[in-house]
């Protein structure tokens, strides 16, 4: 059995969105809104940070990368555990141990649930979770949080629209818990299959909060202040058969955009394959790319949040 | 000649721990928890004994056996309504309940195959976010293992 590691008292990771309060989160969320506004800033200079990818990554691996490059970081790492000595059989206890001492931080993305909690136990610097299978991507909810508040406004009472695979999505199970602290209301629409699970349902009626369950969302699209659209992949269905009768189901389409709110976003955390049509790109209402945009500013606010680095705001 | 009667041996002791109301589906369970397997002492066991609370009960009596109350609070996860008696010279001194704790160190196994903790030598921690019906909380992979699902390691 490993001994965790003493580490300084200020050393604080960022594992799961829990880990924040409301009100460091808007600290997040403001600190980010500098960065958009200047977004090259030297305040990495001298700083390594460790980019771990134990399984591929694009969207999340380069805009980490950008973003601490526009900072003037200087990055170490690897994008595929098939380059580290992972494939000698070297443990992830040992392998934060060794990184840990040759960088400030460590971004880590592993296919293991739980194991960036551990990474956070064992390293001596602050660790932040770029996804650890199933579980938890919090920097992907912090920039979904930024993308709604900078299209709306405020976080406060929206009517957030989930499409697609709401049982297996941990994008939007993690932005159901975190916009339930700003008093959301919540349209889920999936197929039978994809579900919200019960325990995130439960977890709404504990906090008071509204939600309805639809399997087509044509009717009542006219309410959403935000969609949030996901894939729903084949592989998760038992049943062939059942996935072809509901495919285009949770499709959206620009036709169906006509008598949503005028505030009304498209948001998806992307790769996006067929779930948003492409006549939508051009919509004003579609936001994704921006959203994928954001993820730099948001990121670059987390590196220095964890790193206590002043960026200049009170 | 006259033939004593036959009498069952397992009856009372006179110093030790008699724990009653354990389920009886999980008296094995308490024996694991409890290292009860690997002790010198005389044990006894009953199991499937009616029981109006719990339908099938078990009972174990443990001679010269005491129980710190940390120790004995662990098989709260699978007995939650186990009752100890505390018998010295044939008489009950004290008795106690049990009571499911806080949070679960290194007893019980996560039930998610893709959790850290069954992959590497990481010692399992729970929250209990339920008491009455079992339910913990992984630390690391944040998934709830159920009564139902409840591995002793």
């Amino acid at each position: 059995m490993f001994l965790l590691s003493r580490k300084p008292m200020n050393t604080r990771s960022l594992v799961s969105i829990d880990d924040f309060s409301s009100e460091e989160i808007i600290k997040i969320l403001d600190m980010a809104e500098d960065f958009e506004k200047q977004p090259v800033r030297k305040l990495l200079d001298g700083k390594v940070i460790a980019t771990l990818f134990f399984e591929p990554s694009t969207r999340t691996r380069l805009s980490f990368e950008s973003a601490i490059n526009r900072l003037g970081g200087k990055i170490v790492g690897f994008t595929d555990s098939s380059s580290s000595s992972v494939t000698k059989g070297e443990t992830l206890h040992d392998t934060i141990k060794m990184v840990s001492s040759y960088s400030d931080l460590i971004v880590m993305r592993h296919p293991i649930e739980g194991s960036a909690r551990f990474a956070s136990e064992v390293a001596s610097v602050p660790v932040i979770n770029a996804g650890d299978g199933a579980n938890q991507h919090p920097t992907q909810t912090l920039l979904d949080l930024y993308s709604i508040r900078k299209t709306q406004g405020t976080l406060e009472n929206l009517n957030i629209f989930m499409v697609g695979d709401l049982k297996y999505g941990r994008t939007v199970h993690s932005l159901m818990m975190a916009m339930s602290r700003w008093n959301a209301t919540f349209n889920f629409i999936s197929p039978e299959e994809l579900k919200m699970p019960d325990e995130f349902k439960l977890y709404l009626e504990n906090q008071g909060l509204k939600y309805y369950e639809h399997t087509d969302f044509t009717e009542i699209i006219s309410r959403a202040d935000i969609i949030y659209m996901t894939r729903v992949q084949k592989e998760r269905f038992s049943d062939p058969i059942e996935y072809e009768k509901v495919k285009n189901v949770y499709v959206l389409r620009n036709s169906m955009l006509g008598n949503t709110k005028p505030n009304m976003k498209i948001l998806h955390p992307l790769p996006r394959v067929n779930e948003i049509n492409i006549d939508v790109d051009t919509s004003p209402k579609a936001y994704y790319f921006e959203q994928a945009l954001n993820g730099v500013f948001t990121r670059q606010a987390i590196l220095c949040n964890l790193l206590g680095i002043n960026t200049g705001r009170a | 000649m006259k033939k004593e009667p036959k009498q069952l041996s397992v009856s009372a002791i006179q110093n030790g721990t008699v724990i009653d109301h354990i389920p009886a589906k999980n008296l094995f369970k308490v024996i694991q928890i409890l290292g009860l397997d690997r002790i010198d002492h005389q044990i006894t066991f009953g199991t499937n004994l009616e029981s109006k609370k719990l339908g099938k009960k078990a009972i174990i009596k443990i001679s010269e056996k005491f129980f710190a109350d940390d120790d004995i609070n662990r098989i709260a996860l699978v007995a939650p309504d186990a009752k100890l008696n505390i018998i010295k010279d044939y008489e009950v001194i004290e008795k106690k309940v049990v009571e499911v704790p806080d949070s679960i160190v290194g007893i019980a196994k996560c039930m998610n195959p893709k959790c850290i903790t069954n992959f590497e030598h990481v010692t399992t921690r729970f929250r209990v976010v339920s008491k009455k019906v079992v339910a913990l909380k992984c630390h690391y992979c944040e998934k709830i293992t159920g009564e139902d699902n409840l591995q002793i390691i």
